[in-house]
């Protein structure tokens, strides 16, 4: 039966965890993504579950990957400075090959920042922020709908390929009410899970370890975390597209700027712009050959994020200088308007700049 | 012939790596034998540190997780909490325990976690070459205070047992000196208990091992225990520190 509510994109997160049936959750207070321990603090228990509020996220992040090691569907939840402490579990459990999954609603910075929109963790999420060769399978969601039905994938995905998945988000992703379908049109498989550390119980031991001494043992590892990221790169690359058909200028943009690019696409095709909209779905692995297409076809790109410009460089890489990739960002917490990113594209029309006619959308151009 | 002395069931046939006369291998064996003892090697789930005895998955017959350094105790959380009838033990060194994962340390022992924790206390940074520990003593050399440990500079060493004894969570803490044969008899029992309380579904339980360093300390086995005895046990006394 499906429930219909209006409910943040936190709270979806929560209620997508009990649907793929998550087993246990960790975590340690930050805004702007509170109300996920706060509601994951009864919902586990109630759904025969395990909450523990750590003492940090370093022991967020450890618990993560010793209810891991023992077979069990384990996550996180945490914003910037927080998920920067986890990296060290993250590169371990990545290591362990143990599957888990981990929330990011990202916040303004550096440093403390603020409790703004963010997407300047883009690098620390899908270049590795932790240490070694490793990469999470990253979910980026731009709706509370999305939140909900990417839990059980995200939960699927690190099972299958053994790995932590990452859902990244920004603050309004989490904070913004939405109604949501909480169907359950999931299918949780089963996952066999013989490497689990739960007691010999007759068989030779299980270890679960990273620390490989014999340089070509640790290669071995590095080649089989290698060739599963080849794979994931094949079959679990993951966007949506609108109005991309005959755009002579892409945007390119995840989360919430991609809802806001949306409103330009169509602004700018009802002044007779042949703008569009590819929207990356998954982060890792990014869809890199879709964006390669689309520039083999004569195609520009601009990259729009709430960021300096970070995966503007995975555009360019897909591009590999076959197409002119152009930027627009803002930074620190700041939200760009619609008009902001009009301006831009109708620039790159040779189209001088128009007003808003929102007084809010003014004030923020200053 | 009868047979008077073979290996624990708890060990593998893997030989030990610690430098000769290091007690990092007496306490293994002890914990191989009460797991044999208590019958519970099929059903125990050890995590092990980042130190000497990072290598401890290789010699445990029991299932093991490498925790990261200092980590430990909050991964044998995260598996404790959701194998509530497993027997679930972390191992850890002074630098892991007492430095880079206090904080693991007081939170695990604060919640009153089902865990049993065996602290290694050698003084010293074994693994990475005799580096000053937070449990060295002060005056002792090592090599990042070469003149001696000087409190002005790197203040004073960490007591773990009387500082969890100030909480409420933990059921048993102790603090054991195998130096001597009764020292042995008693380390053997206080690591007993610790496995036994969990069993029995007591909280937290940690037994301090004063242990040596043969390698970093530059002495021999016989006067490390000395050193243990005359000066260690001065700053770290043996005792009871919780019991209920
Ligand atoms: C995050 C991190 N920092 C530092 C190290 C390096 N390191 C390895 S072992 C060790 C010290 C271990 O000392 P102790 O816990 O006292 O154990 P011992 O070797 O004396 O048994 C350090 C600092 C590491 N592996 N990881
Ligand atoms: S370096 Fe010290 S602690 Fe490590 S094995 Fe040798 S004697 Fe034992």
């Amino acid at each position: 039966m499906t429930t219909r509510k209006l409910i943040k994109g936190n709270i979806a997160i929560c209620h997508g965890a009990v649907a793929a049936k998550c087993d246990a959750f960790f975590g340690y207070p930050i805004t702007p993504q509170n109300e996920i321990p706060e509601l994951m603090s009864d919902l586990m228990p109630a759904n025969g579950g395990i909450f523990l509020q750590a003492e940090s996220e370093i022991s967020a992040i450890s618990m993560v990957y010793g209810a891991a090691c023992a077979g069990k569907r384990a996550m996180t939840s945490s914003s910037s400075p927080g998920i920067s402490l986890k990296q060290e579990g993250i590169s371990y459990i990545a290591a362990c090959e143990l599957p888990c999954v981990i929330v990011n609603v990202q916040r303004g910075g550096p440093g403390l920042g603020n409790t703004l929109p963010s997407q300047a963790d883009y690098f620390q999420t899908v270049k590795g922020g932790g240490h070694g060769d490793y990469k999470m399978l990253t979910l980026a969601p731009w709706s509370a709908q999305e939140c909900y039905e990417f839990m059980p994938l995200a939960f699927d995905l690190a099972d299958r390929y053994q790995n932590p998945a990452m859902i990244l988000m920004d603050a309004i992703v989490g904070q913004m009410l939405e109604p949501v379908d909480l169907h359950n049109n999931f299918e949780i498989c089963d996952y066999s899970k013989s490497w689990a550390t739960i007691g010999a119980r007759g068989r030779a031991h299980n270890i679960i370890n990273s620390l490989w001494i014999d340089p070509e043992v640790m290669e071995n590892l590095n080649l089989r975390m290698q060739a599963k990221y080849a794979a994931a790169q094949l079959h679990e690359t993951r966007y949506a597209e609108y109005r991309t058909d005959d755009a002579e200028l892409i945007l390119v943009a995840y989360g919430s700027p991609a809802r806001i690019a949306k409103t330009v696409v169509d602004m700018a095709r009802d002044e007779g712009m042949a703008v569009g909209l590819l929207r990356p779905i998954t982060l890792f692995p990014f869809p890199s050959a879709r964006i390669a297409e689309y520039a083999k076809n004569g195609s520009r790109f601009m990259a729009l994020e709430m960021s300096a410009g970070q995966m503007v460089e995975d555009v360019r890489l897909a591009v590999n200088g076959m197409a002119d990739v152009a930027f627009y960002g803002r930074t620190g917490g700041v939200v760009p308007t619609p008009t902001d990113i009009l301006n831009v594209v109708r620039a790159s029309f040779s189209k001088p700049p128009v007003f808003s006619s929102y007084p809010s959308e003014r004030r923020s151009v200053k | 012939m009868q047979k008077v002395f073979e290996r624990p069931k708890g060990l593998t046939d893997n030989e030990f790596a610690y430098c000769p006369g290091c007690l990092h291998s007496v306490v293994h064996r002890m914990i191989a034998e009460v797991m044999e003892e208590l019958d519970i090697i099929q059903n125990t789930v050890c995590v092990c540190p980042v130190g000497c005895s990072v290598f401890m998955y290789e010699y445990m017959a029991c299932d093991v997780i490498e925790a990261a350094h200092g980590r430990a105790p909050a991964v044998a959380t995260g598996v404790k909490r959701v194998l509530p009838d497993r027997v679930v033990f972390a191992y850890q060194g002074d630098g892991d325990l007492a430095s880079i994962g206090t904080a693991e340390i007081i939170h695990a022992a604060a919640r009153g976690e089902q865990l049993s924790v065996i602290f290694i206390n050698n003084a010293t940074y074994g693994m990475t070459g005799g580096q000053m520990a937070p449990t060295t003593l002060i005056g002792q050399k090592s090599t990042t205070c070469k003149m001696g440990r000087d409190p002005q500079i790197s203040g004073y060493p960490i007591k773990i047992c009387e500082m969890l004894a100030t909480l409420d969570g933990p059921s048993y803490i102790e603090r054991v000196a195998p130096t001597s044969p009764a020292g042995l008899v008693k380390t053997k029992k206080a690591i007993k208990k610790a496995f036994q309380n969990q069993i029995d579904g007591k909280r937290f339980s940690m037994v301090e091992v004063l242990s040596n360093c043969p390698q970093q300390w530059h002495m021999n086995p016989i006067d490390t225990f000395k050193f243990i005895e005359d000066e260690v046990s001065k700053v770290f006394p043996p005792g009871v520190y919780v019991d209920r």
